[in-house]
């Protein structure tokens, strides 16, 4: 009886940790495979335990300049995309202006707009424009797509943001620029973080409209894509741990690093 | 808001001061706007526009293509092609349907009973996307893997005897048919439903479950009553954020599904970039662009919440 | 109220707003103003919420462009300046502090924007005139209300402006707190000297600390005064009852004699000083005649004999009485108004009085006010003051 009572009151935690393990497994077999020494070309089948591909994870050609290539692309279209989406979002809860209903949509439609439209459509006016397909033209459509989600994220932080405090500002002597950057841009930096991380993320893993606007170039996903129809390196495995880690290993002390400041200022 | 708002006027209509501030700089919201605005119609919804003017084109690769208004190609690809629609439909509608009862638990589970946990399980949902998705998928051909662990105990909890018998299987395998496609799309957009849902849940105020429960309201229909519906516009953003790039997804269906699996998405795909037909691949994309479309638009004026964004 | 000539320039402190509106769309927030502050008064804008008394300070912050008018402050007219420009500052409702900011940066927020390098002896000083040197690192979301209420009146007053606002400065804070601070704001603002326009919803709040009082409704200007003149003196329904309560008894002038005004209601006759009526009195027309609860004795009908001559009376039957400590408040049904509220003082307790008992009523004529008939007798007293907590 205390056992279904315990189960009672704890069945949203179970559940929850269920699919918390159903979200991770891929990347725990990810990394044991990372240490795996395949018999043929594909890392599918468990044989025996190796270190070999840790050793030396540039090992397989054009797999590094690939990643660097996306984190490459993944960096600056972040930057661009929160750049212009920060902007917008301001715009949007800011200030009133026409047309606001247009400028939603346009905001919404490409996230309610299947990708490989998308990639197909963005592809069609390169060809047309003549464009040569490469890094740029990348570039451009992972600023496109990771610009929504920016605005997303800004918005729902600067709305929640009592526009009091900007007018404490102004009225305690700071023009509209020094309240912007003393005032509104710290407080709303939690909500643009959270918008460039969501980007860089976006940007890094995508695949379709990359592998329409990329010409020859490839990067990390599409690399990754190739060598699941010729065979997979156990590097890529090394990467995508790697990858996983990292960027754990950066939130928590990002996160330590905070609380330390907030207790040393207590 | 937290504060607690005064009396109503007893006369006054809306009280002034809940409006937006009118700024003095009358351009300023049309400067911000500009450049990404700009960006997203040039890169965005003129490619679509284009987009809509190919597909009633005709012509050849060689010869070029000329605007004839030929819609023959929409009733032709819709001929051909409408069984991978239905299974794009079908697969994308289970895939949302699961994604929601799986996290909306873990969304609850951060949102309300994490307590100091709460940041840890929020990075563990969003970092596997630093793990680059398709690795994450061609993961799952090893979990699923014939005579496998998973395959074996679902064999021997005749789970696959009922799942083959409703189609979604064939024999004792899993990979290469409609459930591993279906398990490959919950798994990839599971972060799309729960992040929308845990932004809403997390506003509600943790006093009215105490509120109801106070209120004679046992837990189950203090979810019902109360949590649930407050959650509703996480629950819209969620299933929209995860039905729509489901429903033009095309790899899981290419890495975990076979020919009998192919969804619109791999249609569009390999005319594209394999076929070269580009009429067909764009009355294709149109279609599937439309038929989305009228599927948020019902669905967001039936649940009520316009703004989404 | 005291006007300054545009003459003077040295001391000319006085906040002044002459004509000033706003509106939204259809709706007027503020009808036309005009209105003067004296320089180094507690002056309050009072009015239940909706009426205008926010955006009437909101335009003198310069955090709302008037629709017309002009805001001058001194001789200075700042109509066109923005907040950031006018030596005026605020303590928002609710307080607005930084939140990312520790006590001491919020303090120190409009020295430094000033461009002022050393800010460290005066921020202490501030921090420790309102006790807070303690609590300089913390963040605001560590401090209590009352101590976050006093970091934003430290945040305001550090840049000596020539008017502090306050926007329901104490509206977060509980009763007790609420009183400790009205005594404190009181305290700082004659050790200080500087004007402070002070909103609020509370009567008894804006009685207490200002020399001055402004009664607002829907967006106009009731009436403007000390608050004793306000309360013996109403000159408007609204006001009688928004500043503690009134009776009203609907009367007929029935003739005037010298500096009085005699009045018939229910049979009765009543008498009016001329001096106390704010409407004209015609023989024969209607005039509303008003008088406070606590104005009012209560004698029991048996009693009747024993009332001095010259007493204005009313004759009734309690309905309802409740003990309250220092005094007992009775309603008391009568002919010409079925629930005249009457405060009687514990001196003497008179067993006899209780429900159902028939009573007179008697005050000194001298207490009457009159008020013009033509106007709603409960404007302002069904605005059910919510309290803020």
């Amino acid at each position: 009886m205390a056992f279904v009572n315990w189960f009672k009151r704890n069945v949203v935690v179970i559940a929850g940790l269920l699919t918390l393990a159903y979200l991770l497994l891929p990347n725990v077999v990810v990394t044991v495979f990372s240490f795996n020494r395949p018999k043929g070309r594909f890392n599918y089948e468990w044989q025996q335990f190796s270190a070999d591909a840790w050793k030396d994870p540039c090992g397989v050609s054009g797999l590094c300049e690939s990643l660097g290539l996306s984190l490459q692309l993944a960096f600056w279209a972040t930057l661009g995309a929160t750049l212009l989406g920060t902007m917008i979002a301001f715009a949007l809860v800011r200030y009133r202006f026409r047309a606001r209903g247009a400028v939603n949509s346009l905001i919404f439609l490409p996230m309610a707009m299947p990708e490989v439209v998308m990639a197909a459509s963005l592809l069609t006016l390169f060809l047309n424009m003549g464009a040569e397909l490469g890094f740029w033209t990348i570039l451009i459509a992972h600023i496109m797509f990771c610009l929504s989600f920016v605005v997303v994220g800004v918005k729902a932080r600067v709305m929640s943001m009592d526009p009091r405090l900007e007018q404490a500002a102004q009225d305690l002597y700071a023009g509209p620029v020094q309240t912007f950057l003393r005032v509104t841009l710290p407080i709303a930096a939690p909500g643009i973080a959270a918008g460039a991380l969501l980007a860089f993320a976006l940007s890094f893993d995508d695949f379709i409209i990359t592998n329409f606007n990329a010409g020859s170039t490839v990067t990390f996903p599409m690399f990754v894509w190739g060598s699941a129809q010729r065979g997979t390196p156990v590097q890529i495995n090394v990467i995508g741990t790697a990858m996983f880690v990292v960027a754990v290993a950066l939130v928590l002390v990002s996160m330590a690093v905070g609380n330390r400041r907030k207790r040393q200022k207590a | 808001m937290a504060t607690v708002t005064e009396a109503p006027p007893t006369r006054a209509p809306v009280a002034p001061e809940k409006k937006p501030p009118r700024k003095r700089g009358r351009w300023t919201p049309y400067l911000l706007l500009l450049p990404g605005l700009l960006w997203l119609v040039v890169f965005f919804a003129l490619p679509v526009i284009y987009q809509a003017s190919t597909s009633v084109q005709t012509g050849s690769l060689e010869e070029g293509y000329k605007v004839t208004w030929h819609f023959a190609t929409y009733w032709d690809a819709l001929s051909e092609y409408w069984p991978q629609f239905v299974r794009s439909v079908l697969y994308a509608a289970s895939a949302t349907v699961l994604c929601l009862l799986l996290g909306y638990p873990l969304a609850y589970l951060i949102a309300f009973r994490a307590g100091r946990w709460r940041n840890l399980i929020m990075i563990l949902v969003i970092a596997p996307f630093f793990t680059s998705f398709l690795i994450r998928t061609l993961a799952w051909k090893t979990i699923l893997a014939d005579g496998g662990p998973v395959v074996g105990a679902l064999d021997a909890l005749h789970v696959l005897d009922v799942t083959a018998f409703l189609g979604w299987t064939a024999g004792d395998r899993v990979l290469a048919t409609p459930l591993a496609v279906v398990c490959g799309l919950t798994y990839n957009f599971l972060p799309f439903m729960i992040l929308p849902l845990y932004t809403s849940l997390e506003r509600i105020d943790p006093r009215l479950h105490e509120a109801a429960g106070d209120l004679y309201a046992k837990p189950s229909t203090t979810f019902r009553k109360v949590t649930f519906p407050l959650s509703m516009p996480g629950v819209v953003s969620g299933t929209l954020l995860t039905f729509i790039p489901a429903s033009g997804d095309y790899i899981n269906s290419d890495l975990l599904g076979s020919t009998d699996t192919r969804m619109v998405g791999n249609v569009i795909q390999s005319q594209f970039l394999r076929i070269l037909d580009y009429p067909t691949a764009a009355a294709l994309s149109f279609i599937l662009m439309a038929a989305i479309l009228a599927v948020v638009t019902v669905y967001i004026r039936k649940s009520g919440t316009e703004d989404l964004v | 109220m005291k006007t300054t000539e545009e003459t003077t320039t040295a001391g000319g402190g006085d906040v002044r707003l002459t004509g000033i509106s706003k509106t939204y769309g259809d709706f007027t927030a503020v009808h036309p103003l005009d209105l003067t502050v004296p320089e180094g008064s507690f002056f309050a804008l009072l009015g239940a919420s909706g009426c205008g008394k926010t955006t009437t300070l909101r335009m003198i912050a310069g955090l709302e462009e008037p629709t017309a008018g002009t805001v001058h402050l001194g001789d200075q007219d700042v109509t066109a300046l923005p907040p950031y420009k006018r030596p005026v500052n605020t303590v928002f409702q609710s307080y607005a502090l930084f939140p990312h900011l520790d006590i001491y940066e919020n303090v120190a927020f409009g020295l430094r924007r000033r461009g002022i390098k050393s800010v460290k002896k005066q921020v202490e000083e501030m921090l420790e005139l309102v006790q807070l040197g303690e609590q300089a690192r913390k963040k605001p979301h560590q401090l209590s209300g009352g101590q976050q209420q006093r970091v934003a009146v430290a945040r305001a007053l550090i840049n000596h402006p020539k008017v502090l606002l306050l926007d329901e400065p104490l509206g977060a804070l509980d009763l007790k707190l609420r009183r400790q601070m009205q005594l404190e704001l009181k305290r700082i603002q004659t050790e200080v000297g500087i004007t402070f326009v002070h909103v609020t919803h509370d009567q008894e709040e804006a009685m207490t600390m200002a020399d001055c009082v402004a009664v607002m409704n829907a967006g106009r200007v009731e009436q403007l005064g000390t608050p004793a003149d306000l309360y013996e003196n109403p000159r408007t329904t609204f006001v009688a009852n928004f500043l503690g309560t009134s009776n009203f008894i609907e009367a007929e002038v029935d003739s005037t004699s010298g500096d009085d005004i005699v009045l018939k209601a229910g049979g009765g006759k009543l008498v009016l000083h001329r001096a106390r009526a704010s409407a004209p009195a015609t023989t024969g027309g209607k005039i509303l005649a008003g008088v406070r609860p606590e104005k009012i004795s209560l004698t029991h009908a048996d009693d009747a004999g024993e009332i001095p001559e010259g007493r204005n009376r009313i004759t009734g039957r309690i309905t309802e009485s409740s003990f309250i400590g220092v005094s007992t408040q009775f309603v008391v049904d009568s002919p010409v108004c079925s629930d005249f509220e009457v405060y009687v003082q514990n001196i003497d307790r008179d067993p006899r009085l209780a429900p159902g008992a028939e009573v007179v009523l008697h005050w000194n004529p001298a207490h009457t006010f009159g008020l013009d008939a033509a106007q709603d007798i409960d404007a302002g007293a069904e605005t059910v003051e919510e309290e803020v907590a």
